[in-house]
């Protein structure tokens, strides 16, 4: 099988300081990698770089066989490439980020309403008639509410961000990132911002997208999470990959000495 | 001299006082966002030269500024201002369009980045991100500030006279000669009642944009 997501040596330099220092990894359809490591280690600066909101200094990122960015790579992309081949890819941020003037419904349909009635315009010539618009975005409700009724939140579509707890802001902004179908789904911390009680509803959301074969890569400090829901783990040290391999062998049975002191380290806080 | 026909008179003269504030808000708004985008701009000497600009505006009393652009072009350039509206509307636009610039520029700068970086991961472009998500957020956070300028907009209306514009506090000033004070202090009254009713607008503008927080 031939993987959905190949990183070839990417390095990422802010001024001197390099922060990917040459990030190798695969990624096979369906399955879900956990990052893991300490502060400082570059998870962001990689998950970041994946989703074109920083610009590897080297490397290439390839989604089912097809380049989709290249380093240096002689013409520099235009923006509507880089949109483009950013929805290969979704992200969940630390800190939910939704948009607080839209209810929970909105937040999740005004991406894809203007991705698809841009796309109308370019396929067909012309814009959309009212009708047009209509089917348009009402199938985009129709999928938006599904994706709420599937993060638990169907009854929430009409409050507004500030009307939502921590963990119900997360989950809508899962939903939000689902609504584009990004082959890849990432979580940057997902529930570092969240009070402990309320971690659990949505972790409980990934392994729910694990069941349905979703390929997501996810950076977390839970690691009983990390090694229930991991098909394969990568532990990052100073902006390289220290460590990687399956939960048993990175966890059960870690090589590197680093990794062993920042499990042991972990596991004292955990 | 009755109060009746003190307060027609009056009131046609702060007639005046009113155009100068509708037309420095016609001007200044758009052209305070002109100005907020050169200094944000990544263009670092335009950055500079916009931000000298707008300390020297905002560093000068806007009366001085009136008899600037009242005296210097027939001073130096020997092409005397021609009309005293004209110079007055000069003068307050580029004064007002400093500040209103340096509003806006809080507000953008206020919104955090995460609003940007989330609208990009959803594949929207610079313009969508502006247009749908970033402003209508600067906007409910500089109506709080941009009613406080817009009122202090409506007294620095009567600054006019300095450049003798005709408007209500000379109006009042020509009682005063005829040797009758009250008029001059009865002039309170018109900013007084025009001011209360942009207060209530704004507190309408502020509850309406009230309907979520952050
Ligand atoms: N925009 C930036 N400009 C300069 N330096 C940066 C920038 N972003 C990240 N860095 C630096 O890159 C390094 C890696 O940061 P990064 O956020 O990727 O770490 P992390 O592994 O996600 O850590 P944490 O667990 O604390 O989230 C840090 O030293 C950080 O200071
Ligand atoms: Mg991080």
């Amino acid at each position: 099988m031939n993987p959905i997501l190949e990183v070839k040596n990417i390095r990422k330099s802010f001024g001197n300081n390099e922060v990917l220092r040459g990030i190798n990894f695969t990624l096979n359809q369906g399955d879900v990698l956990v990052i893991i490591g300490s502060s400082g280690s570059g998870k962001t600066t990689l998950l970041r770089c994946l989703n074109f909101l920083e610009e590897a200094n080297e490397g290439t990122i390839s989604v089912g066989g097809k380049v989709i960015y290249q380093a240096g790579g002689g013409k520099k992309m235009t923006d509507a490439e880089i949109r483009q081949n950013r929805l290969h890819f979704g992200l969940v941020f630390q800190s939910f980020n939704l948009f607080p003037q839209y209810n929970v419904l909105r937040n999740i349909t005004l991406a894809p309403e203007m991705l698809e009635l841009d796309k109308f315009k370019a396929e067909k010539g012309k814009k959309p008639s009212l009708a047009d618009k209509k089917r348009i975005t009402d199938e985009i409700e129709m999928h938006a509410k599904d994706l709420l009724t599937k993060v638990g939140l169907a009854d929430k579509m009409d409050s507004y961000p500030f009307q939502l707890s921590g963990g119900q802001s997360q989950r809508v902004a899962i939903a939000r990132a689902l609504a584009l179908a990004p082959d890849i789904l990432c979580f940057d911390e997902p529930t570092s911002a969240l009070d402990p009680e309320l971690t659990g509803e949505v972790l409980k959301v990934i392994r729910e997208l694990k069941n349905d074969n979703r390929t997501m890569i996810v950076v977390t400090h839970e690691m009983e999470f990390a090694r229930g829901v991991a098909d394969k783990v990568i532990y990052m040290a100073d902006g390289v990959i220290e460590e990687q391999g399956t939960p048993e062998e990175v966890f059960g049975n870690p090589q590197s000495p680093k990794t062993r002191a920042f499990l042991s380290k972990s596991a004292i806080k955990g | 001299m009755s109060f009746a026909t003190v307060t027609l008179d009056l009131l046609e003269s702060f007639l005046q006082n009113g155009l100068v504030f509708i037309l420095t808000l016609l001007g200044a708004i758009p052209l305070g966002l002109v100005i907020t985008f050169g200094s944000m701009s990544k263009f670092k000497p335009l950055q500079y030269l916009v931000k000298t600009y707008v300390w020297i505006i905002r560093g000068t009393p806007l009366m001085l500024q009136l008899f600037v652009v009242m005296y210097v072009p027939g001073l130096v350039f020997d092409m005397p201002m021609q009309s005293r509206l004209t110079a007055v509307m000069i003068a307050f636009i580029i004064n007002y369009s400093a500040y209103f610039s340096e509003i806006y520029r809080g507000g953008i700068e206020s919104i955090p980045k995460g609003q940007y970086e989330a609208g990009q991961v959803l594949g929207m472009t610079k313009s969508q991100i502006f247009f749908k998500v970033v402003l209508f957020q600067v906007i409910k956070r500089i109506v709080p500030p941009m009613g406080n300028e817009i009122i202090t907009l409506v007294k620095d209306t009567s600054l006019a006279r300095v450049i003798a514009y005709a408007e209500i506090i000379k109006a009042a000033e020509r009682y005063t000669a005829m040797g009758y004070i009250w008029p001059l202090f009865y002039t309170g009254v018109f900013f007084l009642v025009f001011v209360g009713a942009l207060t209530l607008l704004f507190g309408w503008i502020e509850r309406k944009l009230d309907y979520y927080k952050g």
